[in-house]
């Protein structure tokens, strides 16, 4: 059974389209690999009857006739999309327990498409932090190295593909969320142009980058499920009204006379050599493939990480500002009045990390700080976006590395949050700007620890930048590579 | 700049966060250490340069003033995660004497 636990979201199609295996089969063969994978961590909530129940829905709809691609398949959610049938946590203990009235959008078409749930991915509470370290429910551990981080936010989706006991997850991307811990885990992790997935029912951090994805094994995959998980949603006032497209048809779209763009602020002083070497024979292996390789600038990029950590704790601290012990979450024991109820719920029940976002915010958006702080990140990073506009002038993609280095070890930044910061500086400048961005496995470095090869296109062009990624994975076979025991 | 401790224990307390002298304390170092790499972007002229609030610009979609049926009017279920309720309600402390 290992090769059908290590097959493709394409290949499983293909053998339940076959006839060849069922829905509940792969269903209970997830479920027992998440079991016997349970020292990883990288699952809150399971639910075998609920999902085993959905399988047998899919199957049912096949014996009646539906075909589809994803019918059948199992998929995980990361615990920022909120779900019926599981818990909805964000990794908070302010949300310990919480059952959603609801599903979020992106469960709904996934489900619509007969994907069937194999439970929640822990991650960084409310999708804050980039080592998965800032979870209430623990540590989550990376498949390749149980002594480093899986990444963060989303450190159980990555996980969880890494180790292959899920086929698919999703992820959500605020500032580098889905696209690092991708990068850590050798797996393939994408970001859509902001606006594409709808963003109601995911909790939300930081309401201008929020953006689910997808973490899979290939470039296909992702192109796959992306046909069933993006769409117009008019329930989120910042979903974009674009028709449906197919995400598939730029997979085969030949290199030759590509330009890719090679911005070099990407490979400052601050550039680990084992990534730099990894990153640089995936840019001349696409070369060989009939790509050309263009010098370009992002002068402004490295202001991506200040911009950030005041546009984003703006949004947050006004975001979390519904979480106060009154209709939901966690409420305090003892209290003497509202405003003391409020106070103390919200100091029990959010972590460190949330709560110094939420202060920060409350700091920059504060009377006499707005127009030094708030006003003057918002422009910075219209100039950070516009010049992603005039790199893609000169070139169809850029390339460079995801992560300044490979995955680190536990608690080798969790007491200093600055360093941990700067861990997203590669990634935030196209969150920014909110194009699709995304890390394909690319070789390993020190340690055996996986790198991971950042690409980036133009709004909506996700199709070719998934297409420029598949044509690599045709040459090479990084993305074929599992950790051991997996 | 610096923050000062006041500053500190002025916006927990705008943030609704109940905070101790001595997490204050360490909040304030954490905070000034990342205003002082948020301070970087203060280098940069943006005389004339129009802020960026959201990535695909443009503005808000408006929809037809009606009632929209997004959900399940569902009263059971949207009272079933809170803390304290009773008859439908949600409870909090008495706010008018």
């Amino acid at each position: 059974m290992a090769d059908l636990a290590h097959a493709s979201v394409a290949e499983l199609g293909r053998l339940l389209e076959a006839g060849q295996v069922s829905a509940l089969e792969l269903a209970d063969l997830f479920l027992g690999r998440i079991e016997a994978q349970r020292d990883l961590n990288a699952f809150l909530d399971v639910r075998p009857e609920v999902t085993r129940a959905q399988a047998r829905a899919a199957d049912a709809r096949r014996a009646a006739g539906e075909r589809g691609a994803l019918l059948g398949v199992p998929l995980a959610h990361k615990d920022i999309f909120v779900t019926k049938d599981w818990a909805s946590t964000a990794a908070s203990r302010m949300l310990e327990g919480y059952m959603s009235p609801f599903d979020a959008a992106v469960v709904e078409n996934l489900a619509q498409a007969g994907m069937v749930c194999l439970g929640k991915l822990n991650c960084d509470e409310f999708a804050m932090g980039s080592s998965n370290e800032n979870s209430a429910y623990g540590n989550v551990l990376n498949p390749w190295d149980k002594d480093a981080v899986p990444g963060g936010s989303s450190g159980g989706s990555s996980a969880a593909v890494a180790a292959r006991i899920a086929p698919v997850a999703t992820a959500t991307d605020t500032g580098g969320s889905i696209r690092e811990p991708a990068a850590f885990t050798g797996i393939t992790g994408t970001k859509p142009t902001y606006g594409r997935p709808s963003r109601w029912g995911m909790i939300a951090f930081a309401s201008s980058l929020d953006t689910a994805g997808l973490m899979t094994q290939t470039a296909e995959d992702c192109a796959l499920v992306f046909n069933a998980m993006l769409g117009y949603d008019a329930r989120d006032s910042t979903s974009v009204y674009r028709p449906r497209e197919d995400y598939t048809r730029g997979l085969n779209a030949p290199l030759q006379g590509l330009r890719i763009g090679v911005p070099k602020e990407f490979f400052g002083a601050g550039l680990a050599p084992d990534v730099e070497k990894a990153v640089r024979e995936a840019l001349k292996d696409y070369e060989k493939l009939g790509a050309r390789l263009v010098d370009i600038s992002l002068p402004n990029a490295e202001l991506g990480i200040p911009v950030y950590y005041v546009v984003a704790p703006a949004e947050c601290s006004s975001n979390l500002s519904r979480f106060d012990g009154v209709r939901y979450g966690h409420r305090a024991k003892d209290y003497t009045d509202l405003i003391d109820m409020m106070k103390k719920s919200r100091a029990e029940g959010l972590g460190a990390e949330p709560k110094r976002r939420i202060l920060i915010g409350a700091y920059v958006l504060s009377h006499g700080y707005y127009d030094a702080y708030y006003l003057k990140a918002q422009k910075v990073r219209r100039i950070i976006a516009d010049e992603f506009q005039q790199a893609f002038k000169q070139c169809d993609v850029i390339a460079g590395p995801v992560t300044t280095s490979v995955a680190f070890g536990f608690g080798e930044k969790a007491a200093d949050p600055l360093a941990m910061y700067l861990a997203d500086l590669y990634t935030v400048p196209g969150s920014l700007a909110g194009i699709p961005s995304m890390s394909i496995p690319c070789g390993f470095g020190a340690r055996g620890r996986p790198v991971g090869l950042q690409l980036m296109a133009n709004y909506f062009e996700e199709a070719k930048m998934l297409g420029v990624a598949h044509q690599y994975q045709l040459a090479t076979d990084w993305h074929r590579r599992v950790p051991g025991g997996a | 700049m610096a923050l000062s401790k006041d500053d500190v224990a002025r916006i927990a307390h705008l943030a609704r966060i109940e905070i101790t002298p001595e997490q204050a304390a360490e909040t304030l170092a954490q905070l000034n250490d990342i205003f002082g790499m948020i301070e970087k972007m203060q280098r940069v002229p943006t005389d004339g340069i129009e802020p960026m609030s959201h990535p695909l610009g443009g503005s808000q979609r408006l929809r037809e003033d009606a009632v929209a049926v997004t959900e399940a009017d569902d009263r059971e279920r949207n009272l079933r995660n809170a803390p304290e309720q009773n008859g439908g309600l949600f409870l909090v402390p008495r706010v008018v004497e």
